[in-house]
């Protein structure tokens, strides 16, 4: 296996998915590991801005090279907006995955989500132990 | 047990991504990434490691008797060099597998795919019978490497004195590359002009690491599986397991071309047959109109029923269209239907497009 980058300005999901809070607003991607372990993106289906998104549940679906994996929402809340450039060059997911983010969320119940995400050291010992 | 090829270490060292295909561990793509992969052989070149392929030789006084009647071309016109695809079919015309015959001096090399090896020998053998032919396991002690792509040529050439320019598409030399005697076929598996390799097997890695070497200033890269498959995807053509296999004929798999009916061979009666009726079901070209990447058992339906299966599909490098194989029942298989592929419980719509989606670039 590769090695593989954090970023200390989020937390991570067990499914792989980050979040960064930027001025109240939770900021959704998915991780080095992820996408190294996805090959070339070629396709990313996002939700609606609107939609009601849950923490753990799937809110959109990355499409590689090799499959289609589900993406979850690490913090429950409103989808205020997409990522639209992943449209027309997803491939940014593969190429700079802490900046290339799916959506954002207006959470409604943050602290106790981010409470039960883990830090990038937490993070980077869950996945040595998948290994 | 996982079978590995004389090049399994060079892979590794490459950063080669290991994955079991066929029953070997093979290299999925390498750092530079699959995407990359596929557009150095549209653009440049591209060399693969396609060991797993078998290959067995036949020879002997009954040998193209033999071969006439235990698959689908006509090989009364092939002259010594010459190659061609055809397919091996049971009696009921459906596919064992498809091959590639090669006429060389004295003998024929037949190419078969790995995951059918065993399957493939053990008919062969069964229909030897009464013939006076030597069928011999060339696998084990021949490698196989493909260059392909538009660079081809002129890297081969500076291993060789022999005019590569005077190789026709779909015949075979046989050489000095590199300081190696190779047969080398104007062949391959991926839309482009280039070149499959037979190297002794003792010799392989010193003949990668001399054509990597060769083309590196031309944008030659190594390539892995996932690359073989989306450039004979988007070519068109089939893979056994996909679009071809023992439930399938080749008039259904629009490999009607490659069906010689002047002369008797196993499965004639039966494909007869199926070309007076009309076949069950047909291999179409669909592209997405729909946002979504069509794969491999994905539904394909008409108002609700569901009509076929998609055996193949991607977002294609090439022409960044999501494109997909699919058996669908006559009716629906001229281009410009509208049908649905069902992806995750969802209808996305689709339209039936002529194949190939590339037009093969050959010399």
């Amino acid at each position: 296996m590769a090695s593989y980058k954090l970023d200390q300005s989020v937390k991570y999901a067990k499914s792989h998915e980050w979040v960064r809070v930027e001025d109240g607003v939770a900021v959704v991607g998915i991780s080095d590991y992820a996408q190294d372990a996805l090959s070339d993106v070629v396709y990313v289906d996002l939700p609606e801005v609107g939609d009601t998104v849950t923490a753990g549940k799937q809110a959109a679906t990355v499409e590689s090279v090799k499959a289609a994996e589900d993406v979850n929402a690490p913090v429950s809340g409103e989808v205020i907006e997409v990522n639209s450039a992943l449209d027309d060059t997803p491939e940014i997911v593969n190429e700079r995955p802490y900046d290339a983010w799916f959506f954002k969320v207006k959470p409604s119940n943050l602290d106790a989500d981010l409470a039960a995400l883990l830090t990038p050291a937490e993070y980077d010992k869950f996945v040595e132990e998948l290994e | 047990m996982l079978q590995r090829t004389p090049l399994y270490e060079t892979h590794v060292a490459m950063g080669g991504r290991m994955v079991e295909f066929a029953g070997y561990e093979l290299p999925v793509q390498y750092p530079t990434g699959p995407t990359a992969e596929h557009h150095a052989v549209r653009t440049a070149a591209g060399l693969f490691d396609i060991d797993h392929m078998g290959q067995f030789e036949l020879a002997g006084p009954d040998v193209e008797a033999f071969l006439q009647g235990i698959q689908v071309w006509d090989i009364a016109a092939m002259r010594e060099g010459d190659a061609h695809y055809s397919l091996l079919c049971y009696e009921d015309g459906t596919v064992v597998d498809d091959i590639f015959l090669y006429k060389l001096h004295n003998r024929w090399l037949m190419i078969v795919n790995a995951a059918n090896r065993a399957k493939d020998w053990a008919w062969i053998e069964h229909h030897l019978d009464r013939f006076d032919v030597a069928l011999i396991e060339r696998s084990d002690d021949l490698a196989m490497l493909a260059l392909q792509g538009p660079k081809a040529e002129q890297i081969l050439q500076k291993l060789t004195a022999y005019p590569l320019h005077t190789v026709a598409t779909r015949t075979a030399i046989e050489t000095w590359i590199g300081g190696m005697h190779v047969i080398a076929g104007r062949t391959g598996y991926t839309g482009e002009d280039g070149f499959e390799l037979y190297v002794p097997i003792d010799y392989v890695v010193a003949f990668w690491n001399q054509l990597l070497e060769a083309g590196k200033d031309d944008g030659l890269l190594a390539c892995g599986l996932a690359a073989r498959d989306s450039l004979r995807f988007e070519a068109c053509m089939p893979l056994y397991g996909h679009e071809l296999s023992a439930q399938i004929n080749p008039l259904e798999a629009r490999l009607g071309w490659t069906v010689s009916w002047n002369k008797p061979f196993i499965g004639r009666n039966a494909l007869l047959k199926v070309q007076l009726e009309k076949p069950a079901k047909l291999l179409v070209g669909l592209e997405m109109v729909d946002k979504a990447v069509p794969r491999e058992h994905y539904a394909v339906a008409v108002d609700g029923a569901i009509i076929g299966h998609v055996t193949s599909g991607m977002k294609s490098p090439t022409l960044g269209r999501f494109l997909a194989m699919a058996y669908v029942p006559p009716e629906y298989s001229a281009p410009g239907t509208r049908l649905d592929v069902i992806v995750r419980d969802q209808p996305k719509q689709a339209v039936v497009v002529k194949r190939p989606f590339y037009k093969p670039k050959y010399k």
